[in-house]
């Protein structure tokens, strides 16, 4: 260095100032600048010694997020401090980046909670209640059951303590005393009701599998009803069982990673899916190109090299336009080798469907079957066909569900072809070819949903006096894919806006540049031929929250099935929504159903249910006939929503529970008394009018749940779709509905209506939770429990291939017990009210047809006979519900509780259609669990601590047990004749224990349970085994459907994807118009997309979350809407509709698009809501503005995919297709 | 070459930044989350454009951070000579108030399960941490997360700054970006030089600035000197605070509480060896914009023989000296040159360096008439950007675009250059000529961009 140095300032001050030299033992630069220091720092002690800690403990995060990420949780003197992710991820790969860290801002502030102020320490009561309860303990000699129904049988006291619920008055008990309020409740419920009226709600076991099968164990044993969530949450994407007769399984995230081509829609990565949107933004520099679509410049639109802004809800136009585009280029103008092998061996497309004359016309009738064709063999009927393109003879191929359930077909079901060419289409030189009509949606009669009908052409065979085409055929025809010489009405190109289905088309709807979308679907599609089907599309709640999100999805997702994506690692759907994959879950599920002792358990779909007993029935504006094409037969003329449920439970589709307005137990000893078998006597007190299902007359009291158990959710301050009906009719507490009710020429024929509709049907609401929500706040018995920190549990998602334990970092404080210790207690102190009362007892299930069982092949050809109606017998199992009758020991129930049941052995467990009697299991558990002296449960496992649970879930799962694995995919390959157990037998040996996910995540073995392979190390993708190991899809063709030829389908003119906009509620229903203000108010779309700030309704209480957002209750909207009423950033606003009233805080922003507003779920009304400006009540959540709106085409069941699963086929509890109305309020506000 | 230190860095990849802000929550959790500091967040994150953490704090005219040049080529504080502030150490009047922070609150929490019967529902209103009353909630943290309220108040963003024109805050022509933020452990620290009680310092082994907490006397000189406003007050202690590079966690081999939880994996640390003979006159040069390449220069090749003698003869370890060797700080700021200093123009040689974002939108491209199906077009043009470049080099290179530019181009190129690899073409080598790289060269940018693996990041 030659230069001078150079000084600061001048001369004078840098002399002055270099005296601070001289007072410091440390090195002072020599220009004065900086000064340096070595070692003996006294004075930074603090920090060290803040950093210091004693045990750094693994732990997670259970339930509501579906993220499963392992943290450590630091504990300093006892006291649990802070957390940080956890990094000791098996490795993935080296040309992969890992899963570490996972964890997102939410996780990491959890620690908060521990001690926070809104910790619940004690177990409360409201005061008013335990006041009546130990007064009328004391007038009933002590008897806590004859206490419990003095007080629910008087009118007075019930409207007393009822309509107290949610206004504070809580009071401290005891354990004791709560829990035997509780059990005295659910005894006197089963003694005087039913067991069926006692029901419990706890979602998503995935992510703390022994906290949820806790409750749902001992729910199922005492005969309660467990209520689904997926689909009440509409998380459920109910396209999937209607294509891949699935529920749902997606790709982990590190296979995003594979794909080179990605489409995030509707589905915000960085924000709901935090831990993983790494494998996005790296997979961009391995030159994947990414494009988003979303109304709002989302967080994720930051990444995307394109970003589609289509309108809210108009998705499926966007997706048909593209589909129409790779038909068009990829099918018809040149045949890409790869798609067109790939839909002859995977979809239904070459398969035979049947025109059905309609006028002048034709439409599509349903598939061509084995029966059809004269064939005596078994389940003709439920065996498809297809021309060989080589013979061009009919066909019945192997793999559709006609093999799947009987003798004749083991070996069978497979997707093997042998040297069969399924001919796709029939268009040829000189094919005959006729006309069919097809609805649209997109231009409905004077605004309603209805639709109008378009008439194409297909090129058709005749097959005796039948006309046939194939499904690929009247596929082009439905996206307007023209051919040479086909007749019928096509547009006239890419840029005929008038043709449904056109890039210009869309254009119109979506506000997407048609040239764009043309791009886009060339490029996806260009890039599935380029790289072998690496074009992926993530879905999440923006697409899938729709009333038509079934449409929305088919249509999306046909555009993997065309350019064969789905089934290759870093290809086909992503959906992202509501995750629960419960990897080791033929474990849970035995300990979860109480299987292992008493089967079937009783469960129901939790949509049906809440718009049953919260009477959102009542409120509905339009009936089923709303949303069926003019091309149906009628059937829904007249028909309300209500009616179509009632007609799918008594059909045997979907179940109901309470099930009869008569009690089971008495059902079953009045059967008896009559000498008659219960499904029989059941049938005739049906048929002489004496007994009549629940649905019937939701509004008879015998009819009402009456018990309801809340753990691991805050169903009233977050997932209640139409919250204020909860809280007004399910509670008698105060609601804000400002609606009317169905007027008279509208409501339902088959369903009771009864003037006066009832407040206050739940007798007893018992929560449990370590935070206080708006379920704390109306229940009447509130529980503290233990938080992720404090107890041993497991956790897996769909988005990583893990599981890994929770470990308790310190022992629950106060009186909070683990969700396992309080239903192990509530069984002791159950089963000692309830053993003397109730004893032994016959117990009359009534369960709809099952998917994955025999009884799902029992409404052939998807035709609708409605035994009420005189169209078919009442057939139990077949024709309406299977009855089947339980044995009930009531004095058993904590000792079953505590011990694996014998089932396990003598029945095997059963998931998704494989039988596994698992003997060895068991006497694994006997030894590592130890087992029950005495009683009923005499030598058989323990299952006592929550430990002793995690160990026999492991244990007796395919995914975690080598054996396990091996033996199922053994039972396969029996019935498809295919190899498969390789995918296993390497790791036949390997027994993951609890310990094991202790001491680090363990990868999860390839097993029979899931449908994806990760045999050698590969990334999970769902349906490789499909498509690689030719195992068939649980449909009824065995491939993944584009055509569904059910009845109701057909009515509703849903057999194809289309796209149907959102719910037109303003002609339909009479709301206000959409863009519709003046200067006080303006009306917009309401949607509740999921927060950056909580996982659902948890954090956003979260004091570190309320930091770093605006604090408290908010509402995101546009600018332009925001200047229509002179709202400014942060004013005070309220959103209001016929269902609710919100008070809010304005988020303005450019970001927004203009006639929507995002109000994130879930804001609870704890935290900063102050009142409404008019009644002076409390503002309510984001789910006060919603209500649910049913699809009868949800209920559907008996029907191959289309069958009832638990969580897997069932109504969805949709909200977006809402509308409120926005005003700036006073800027005064009280709280 | 006269004397060789080492100093920690930090490099943060903000085209991968998701804006989740894990980093604030897991580092407010483990060093803020205690009475005197509820306001102070050592770790914050920024939505761009927008005001940031404090209000405005880039604008200098205001609070007069940093160091400026005088005339005479001298380096001066600008919160002015050091006897001015001298004679303000009981009035600083630079000070950010708790406005241009905010005013931190909780809630009573408590009313929800203590409530008697009332005639609605119980709720938990907003108290106010610093006098214990009722409060409205008005400004926070991060209060323009995700551009809320952008539209009203974006125009007061510093970084627009001659860019005024061309931003609009609209649907259409939305964008945004995260900027999150530590303290720079600047190798010319204004904060230090502007302590009186010299209680702030460098630790001569890794560089990290630190605040003596028993020597510092409260004069917070060293708030109004910091550009970054990093360094905060302590209303408990009445003593100054700020970002310790996690040394605890550091001298024991970890990656600060932010790196490691930073699930964008974003973050790298490593060691850079410099010459801190340099480092004044590299923090002098007279244009603004030469700022980037004189703290480049300063910034030694640790694998030249040379500095390896020269850094053992200054008593830096030989683990430190192999460490420095596979800094990915160093290769992605100066084998790459991919990450550029936070306002260079402070003068203050921060430490913590940034990788511009991509963000490319192709309709911008087709719209202009470019054909967005040619193979160089799939992700779009750098001239195409969302978001203005301007804006870039306003933040990292003291307005210099050519700089960000040249970043921007290199990040496109390895992606288009990959996009062959990952669908099993032949590679196009023209595509590395064309940034003045080897396909190599772009494929071990990808190697320690994408694949990033712990032990690489750290």
């Amino acid at each position: 260095m030659t230069e001078t140095p150079t000084r600061i300032d001048d001369p004078f001050v840098d002399a002055l100032i270099s005296a601070r030299s001289f007072l410091t033992r440390s090195e002072t630069s020599p220009d004065h600048r900086a000064v340096h220091y070595v070692g003996g720092r006294e004075g930074d002690v603090f920090y060290r010694d803040r950093w210091s800690h004693d045990r750094v403990v693994r732990s997670t995060h259970g339930v509501n997020c579906t993220g499963s990420c392992s943290w450590k949780v630091y504990v300093k003197d006892g006291i649990i401090t802070w957390e940080t992710q956890q990094t000791d991820y098996p490795s993935v790969g080296a040309d992969s980046p890992e899963y570490e860290p996972r964890g997102c801002p939410r996780g990491a502030a959890f620690s908060w909670y521990t001690y926070s102020p809104t910790r619940v320490r004690y177990p409360y009561i409201r005061g008013v209640l335990l006041e009546m309860y130990r007064a009328a303990k004391v007038a009933h000699g002590g008897d806590p059951v004859a206490a419990w129904a003095s007080i629910v049988d008087d009118d007075a006291k019930r409207r007393t303590y009822m309509s107290a619920r949610g206004k504070g008055g809580l009071v401290r008990a005891s354990w004791d005393e709560a829990l035997e309020m509780v059990a005295a409740a659910q005894v006197h419920t089963i003694d005087r009701w039913g067991p069926d009226r006692v029901a419990g709600f706890s979602p998503i076991p995935a992510m703390s599998m022994a906290s949820h099968a806790a409750g749902a164990r001992y729910t199922s044993l005492i005969g309660g009803t467990m209520l689904s969530f997926y689909d009440w949450y509409c998380d459920l994407p109910i396209a999937s069982p209607q294509i891949w007769g699935d529920q749902t399984d997606v790709p982990e995230s590190a296979d995003w990673w594979n794909a080179s081509y990605l489409i995030m829609w509707g589905s915000n990565i960085p924000t709901t899916r935090t831990p993983d949107a790494h494998f996005m933004t790296e997979a961009r520099y391995k030159g994947q190109k990414v494009v988003t679509v979303s109304p709002d410049y989302a967080d994720n639109t930051k990444f995307a090299d394109e970003w589609l802004p289509a309108h809210p809800g108009t998705d499926g136009a966007l997706a048909m336009a593209m589909g129409h585009v790779i038909l068009r280029e990829f099918y018809v103008q040149r045949q890409v080798p790869m798609f067109v092998d790939y839909s002859k061996r995977y979809t239904d497309l070459p398969f035979l469907v049947s025109l059905r004359a309609h006028g002048e016309s034709f439409v599509p009738d349903r598939f061509v079957n084995a029966a059809d064709l004269g064939q005596d063999v078994e389940a003709a009927e439920w065996k498809p066909v297809l021309i060989d393109a080589a013979t061009g003879e009919t066909v019945v191929p192997d793999g559709s569900i006609g093999f799947r359930h009987n003798e004749s077909g083991m070996g069978h079901w497979n997707l093997d072809l042998g040297d069969v060419d399924p001919l796709l289409t029939m268009h040829a030189d000189g094919a005959e070819t006729v006309t069919v009509d097809l609805p649209r949606f997109d231009a409905g009669e004077n605004g309603t949903e209805r639709g109008s009908v378009i008439r194409r052409g297909v090129p058709v065979r005749r097959m005796g006096d039948r006309l046939v085409t194939t499904v690929y055929d009247l596929l082009l025809a439905q996206y307007g894919v023209a051919r040479d010489g086909l007749p019928g009405t096509w547009g006239a190109g890419y840029d005929d806006a008038d043709a449904p289905y056109t890039p210009a088309w869309q254009e119109e709807i979506t506000s997407v540049p048609a040239a764009t979308v043309e791009r886009i679907a060339r490029e996806f599609a260009q890039n599935a031929e380029d790289s072998g089907g690496r074009s992926m599309i993530t879905l999440g709640a923006g697409t899938n929250h729709w009333y038509h999100s079934d449409t929305i999805y088919r249509a999306i997702i046909s555009l993997v099935l065309l350019t064969g994506c789905q089934g290759k690692n870093g290809g086909g759907w992503a959906h992202y929504v509501g995750q629960e994959k419960a990897r080791p879950f033929t474990g849970w599920a035995q300990l979860a159903f109480g299987a292992d002792w008493s089967r079937p358990p009783r469960q129901m779909a939790g949509t049906s249910f809440w718009y049953l007993h919260t009477d959102q029935w009542r409120y509905d504006a339009f009936g089923a006939d709303e949303v069926a094409t003019p091309l149906g037969t009628g059937r829904f003329t007249g028909q309300a929503m209500a009616d179509t449920l009632a007609q799918a439970v008594r059909m045997g589709w979907t179940p109901s529970y309470p099930t009869f307005d008569r009690n089971p137990i008495t059902l079953a000893a009045d059967a008896e008394a009559a000498g008659m078998s219960a499904p029989d006597y059941v049938v005739q007190e049906l048929k002489a009018d004496r007994l009549k299902f629940s649905v019937e007359d939701p509004d008879a009291p015998e009819n009402f749940p009456r018990v309801l158990t809340v753990w691991r959710a805050n169903l009233l301050g977050s997932s209640g779709k139409g919250n204020e009906y909860f809280l007004h009719h399910l509670l008698g507490a105060d609601g804000a509905i400002d609606g009317g009710q169905t007027p008279e020429g509208k409501r339902p024929k088959t369903v009771a209506w009864r003037d006066e509709a009832p407040t206050g049907k739940l007798d007893l609401l018992v929560s449990l939770d370590f935070r206080m929500t708006s379920t704390g706040l109306f229940s009447d018995v509130l529980l503290p429990a233990a938080t992720w920190y404090e107890k041993y549990d497991i956790s897996s998602t769909d988005m990583h291939p893990f599981i890994h334990a929770f470990n308790a970092a310190i022992s629950p404080p106060w009186q909070c017990r683990s969700d396992h210790d309080v239903f192990q207690k509530m069984a002791a102190v159950f089963t000692e009210l309830a053993g003397p009362r109730l004893g032994v007892v016959k117990d009359v299930v009534a369960l709809p047809q099952q998917h994955d069982t025999p009884s799902e092949i029992s409404q052939p050809g998807g035709r609708v006979l409605d035994w009420r109606a005189g169209e078919c017998e009442p057939v139990p199992g077949r024709t309406m519900p299977n009855l089947v009758v339980v044995e009930r020991d009531y004095s058993a129930i904590a000792a079953k509780m505590g011990a694996l049941g014998p089932n396990v052995e003598s029945i095997g467990t059963v998931v998704k259609g494989i039988t596994l009697r698992q003997p060895k299991s068991v006497e694994h558990l006997k030894k590592v669990n130890g087992t029950v002296v005495g009683g009923v449960a005499d030598g058989r496992p323990r299952i006592e601590t929550a430990e002793q649970v995690c160990e026999a879930i492991l244990t007796l799962s395919g995914v975690s047990n080598g054996a396990v694995a091996v033996a199922g995919f053994e039972f396969l390959e029996k019935r498809t004749g295919q190899v498969l157990a390789d995918l296993a037998r390497d790791n036949e040996g390997k027994h993951i224990t609890f310990a094991d996910t202790q001491s680090r995540p363990q990868p999860v073995i390839t097993s029979w349970e899931w449908s994806g392979s990760e045999h050698g190390g590969r990334r999970y993708s769902p349906f490789t085994i499909n498509v690689e190991r030719k195992k068939p899809w649980h449909t009824l063709t065995g491939r993944q459907h584009f055509f569904l030829d059910h009845d109701w389908m057909a009515e509703v003119g849903e057999c194809f994807p289309t796209y149907r906009p959102p719910l037109n509620l303003a002609a339909i229903a009479g709301y206000p118009t959409i863009g519709d203000h003046d200067e006080q108010q303006v009306v917009v779309r309401y949607l509740t997309p999921h927060s950056k700030w909580s996982i659902h309704s948890e954090y956003q209480d979260n004091l570190f979350m309320l930091a770093l957002s605006r604090g408290g209750p908010d509402i995101w909207m546009s600018r332009e809407d925001a200047e229509k009423i002179g709202v400014r950033d942060n004013d005070w606003i309220e959103a209001h509709n016929r269902n609710g009233i919100v008070v809010a805080r304005a988020v303005v922003s450019h970001r927004m698009p203009e006639g929507t507003v995002y109000m994130y779920h879930a804001k609870d009304r704890t935290v900063g809501v102050p009142r409404v400006e008019k009644t002076g009540k409390r503002g309510g959540i984001h789910n006060s503005l919603t209500r649910l709106l049913l699809k009868p085409t949800h209920l559907i069941g008996g029907y191959a995919q289309l069958s009832y699963g638990f969580n897997y086929y069932g109504p969805t509890g949709n909200q977006r297709d809402e509308v409120t109305t926005i005003r700036r309020r006073s800027q005064e506000v009280q709280y | 070459m006269t004397r060789v230190m080492a100093q920690v860095g930090m490099v943060m990849n903000l085209d991968k930044c998701i804006g989740c802000h894990t980093c604030s929550v897991t580092c407010k959790q483990t060093w803020t989350n205690r009475t005197g500091v509820e306001y102070v967040w050592f770790n914050n994150v920024e939505t761009r454009p927008g005001l940031g953490y404090p209000k405005r704090h880039e604008d200098q005219e205001q609070w007069k951070g940093g160091w400026v040049r005088t005339k005479r080529g001298r380096l001066k504080l600008r919160s002015g000579g050091r006897i001015r502030r001298l004679t303000q150490i009981f009035s600083n009047p630079k000070l950010p108030s708790l406005d241009d922070y905010y005013e931190p609150w909780t809630y009573d929490y408590d009313t929800l399960i203590s409530s008697p019967a009332m005639d609605t529902t119980p709720v938990a209103r907003p108290k106010s941490m610093i006098t214990g009353k009722d409060t409205e909630i008005r400004w926070g943290a991060n209060w323009d997360d995700d551009l809320g309220g952008t539209h009203e108040r974006g125009h007061l963003d510093p970084m627009l700054k001659g860019i005024e024109d061309s931003v609009v805050f609209e649907l259409e022509k939305a964008f945004m970006f995260y900027l999150p933020r530590i303290c720079e452990h600047c190798l010319n620290p204004a904060c230090v030089a502007a302590c009186p009680s010299g209680a702030m310092y460098k630790r001569s082994e890794d560089g990290i600035v630190l605040v003596d907490q028993d020597r510092c006397r409260g004069w917070r000189m060293c708030v109004s000197g910091c550009p970054y406003k990093k360094v905060y007050f302590n209303h408990k202690t009445g003593k100054a605070e700020k970002c310790t590079f996690c040394y605890p966690r550091l001298e024991v081999g970890q990656p600060t509480v932010c790196a490691e939880t930073c699930v964008g994996r974003l973050r790298y640390i490593g060691l850079f060896l410099y010459d801190v003979d340099k480092v004044l006159a590299a923090a002098s040069v007279e244009d603004d914009k030469d700022l980037y390449e004189a703290q480049l220069d300063v910034l030694l090749d640790p694998n030249d023989p040379e500095v390896v003698a020269q850094a053992r003869r200054d008593g830096i370890a030989d683990d430190w000296i192999e460490a420095a060797q596979k800094s990915p700080v160093y290769t992605l700021a100066k084998k790459y040159r991919l990450a550029l200093p936070l306002h260079p123009e402070y003068r203050t040689m921060p430490m913590v360096w940034y990788i511009p974002p991509l963000s490319p939108v192709v309709d911008a491209l087709a719209n202009s008439g470019h054909d967005a199906e040619d193979a160089g077009n799939l992700f779009g043009a750098i001239d195409a950007l969302r978001i203005p470049i301007g804006y870039l080099a306003n933040l990292l290179t003291a307005g210099d675009v050519p700089v960000v530019d040249g970043v921007l181009k290199r990040l496109a190129a390895m992606r288009s250059y990959m996009r062959d690899i990952n669908l099993g073409r032949d590679t196009d080598e023209s595509i590395a000529e064309a940034v003045g790289l080897t396909g190599e060269d772009l494929y071990e940018m990808y190697r320690l961009l994408a694949i990033a693996k712990y032990e690489s990041r750290y």
